[in-house]
């Protein structure tokens, strides 16, 4: 058999076949293999659990929890997402060629998940290491909460963005509405300009990494204070 | 939880098809509210010397809705004609819809006033989308545009008179995904300002009585959908239809859920994409969240 043939993507036409079905056929498919999921029309909870290296190009827009725990699949969304694309990913690379509903990436510990049009509310929310490149604007509340990894945000972000961060880095190109509790702007180190030179090349994304600014943490609210010992 | 879906026609040449491109969308929402479903639907208005449409409704299905329209064209002048659909019933009369409506709240409280205007019918049935929709033949029906309502309710009790859509003043609709926190306060409001009559002790029906309360002072379907981000509390997505037009609004914090989508043709709004995704010509149409606390409108809205 020549290499074309085995590596051309096996299809898979969601208006014959089960949510379940095609998502038992890509968890247990072999890593390298690759796929292309057609007539997704909204459905929900499509390629999720993945476990291996597979290739999947979902074709039209996919509803809710895309791609979840995704940890080592290379997904992409040839369309919108709904909300909770790629919660609590693990591993892998997740993009979508158009915008992402809210909660994107939420609790994701690892991978790369890329958002070529807008993310909506609370991207990122939670994070826990997975790496986020967003090529358009944010909703409110994004980063709320995240402990570790990036957010790289090429448009705006509308208010509360990084309210009670931890340790995510976040990158906007754009403008921020009011900034969330906790969340400054802080300097732009080389090493943050290589690790953001570094995303927006992994992510395919044209944008001059020295037009952005760096928000953190002022560790305010997470770390404990000396002079509140009384109250404990 | 409840599902949403709203469809309002550009092209006249569709209106023919409006309920057969409408039932499917409500349908596909059926898990987001298996409780009661309800559909509003703007079609021609009433006949000639009867131009008034009222959709009513009775808990008893052999209620004599012939011996109602003997008395309204009594109390009213003109005559009166019905027509029984399934539980429900059309009424065409005379006169302002306004006042029939107030005729049927103070003199016959048995009978609940679904919709009152010239052009809206309400239908709406505790159960589940399909049946409902082919109760009352919604797939056969032609129209300029429809909103439909899927309820999981957690407000108020799961029965027909608390299933959405709500139609509080002439040929407005409202449904509703969330739940208001000051609506009886806002209702009180409304009652001393107004003496708005409600007839449910929904949520929903409140925000319905608060835009026709706002249109009575003149405000657009938009400009009042405007004023109800400063004076409604609470997580809502609302649809709102009127006589030849068609709006969205988000609350700010935007928990519930809304998918527009628009062609030439059509616009479509539903709480989730897959409601659209079958409608001709979706593959080129323009797709996207409706964003937090900023009022969409198309028509004359």
């Amino acid at each position: 058999m020549s290499t074309a043939l085995m590596t051309a993507p096996e299809a898979l036409d969601l208006d014959r076949l089960e949510v379940r079905e095609v998502n038992r056929r890509l968890q247990q498919a072999e890593a390298g293999e690759s796929f292309e999921v057609l007539n997704p029309l909204g459905r929900h909870s499509l390629a999720v659990g993945l476990q291996r290296a597979v290739a999947i190009t979902l074709r039209g827009h996919v509803g809710y929890y895309c791609a979840g725990m995704n940890d080592g699949g290379r997904i992409t969304v040839d369309g919108n997402a709904g909300t909770g694309l790629a919660e609590n990913m693990m591993s892998g690379l997740v993009r979508v060629t158009g915008d992402a509903s809210q909660s994107a990436g939420a609790s994701g510990h690892g991978g790369l998940l890329v958002i070529e049009g807008n993310a909506a509310a609370r991207c990122g929310i939670s994070l826990k290491g997975l790496d986020i490149v967003v090529g358009g604007s944010v909703g409110h509340n994004s980063g709320f909460m995240a402990q570790a990894g990036a957010l790289v945000i090429c448009g705006d972000a509308e208010a509360g963005l990084g309210d009670s961060l931890y340790e995510t880095r976040i990158y906007l190109r754009g403008t921020a509405g009011d900034l969330g509790a906790d969340c400054i702007e802080k300097d732009m180190r080389p090493e943050h300009l290589s690790q953001l030179t570094d995303l927006l090349q992994r992510a395919g994304i044209d944008a001059d990494p020295a037009d952005f600014r760096r928000y953190g943490s002022s560790r305010k609210l997470y770390r404990f204070q000396v002079s509140n010992l009384g109250s404990y | 939880m409840c599902g949403i879906a709203g469809l309002f026609l550009k092209t006249p040449e569709l209106r023919p098809k409006l309920g057969a491109l409408f039932s499917p969308m409500l349908q596909e929402m059926s898990e987001r509210g298996p409780d009661s479903a309800g559909i509003a639907i703007y079609r021609e208005a009433g006949r000639g010397a009867q131009p008034c449409k009222l959709s009513l409704y009775h808990g008893d299905p052999a209620f004599d809705w012939k011996e109602l329209a003997r008395d309204l064209a009594a109390a009213m002048g003109g005559e009166v004609e019905v027509e029984r659909i399934a539980s429900h019933a059309l009424l065409y009369a005379s006169g302002a819809p306004a006042a029939l409506r107030a005729w049927l709240l103070a003199e016959r409280q048995d009978v609940r006033v679904m919709s009152a205007g010239h052009s809206l019918e309400i239908y709406k049935e505790i159960g589940l989308p399909a049946e409902i929709l082919e109760r009352f033949a919604v797939p056969q029906m032609a129209g300029s545009h429809a909103i439909g309502h899927t309820r999981m309710a957690t407000e108020s009790a799961v029965t027909t008179e608390g299933a959405h859509p709500f139609n509080t003043g002439d040929d407005l609709c409202l449904v509703h995904n969330g739940s208001l926190s000051n609506h009886h306060q806002v209702k009180r409001w409304l009652q001393r300002q107004s003496g708005a009559r409600f007839q449910t002790e929904n949520d929903s029906e409140v925000a319905a009585g608060y835009l026709t309360y706002r249109l009575s002072e003149g405000a657009s379907i938009a400009e009042a959908l405007e004023a109800a981000l400063t004076d409604l509390d609470g997580f809502y997505t609302f649809a709102v239809g009127t006589g030849d037009g068609f709006a969205v609004l988000r609350d700010p914090i935007a928990c519930k859920p809304a998918v527009l989508a628009e062609t030439d043709d059509w616009v479509a709004m539903a709480s989730e994409f897959r409601a659209i995704a079958r409608l001709p010509g979706v593959e080129s149409a323009k797709v996207w969240e409706p964003a937090p606390g900023r009022v969409y409108s198309w028509g004359t809205a």
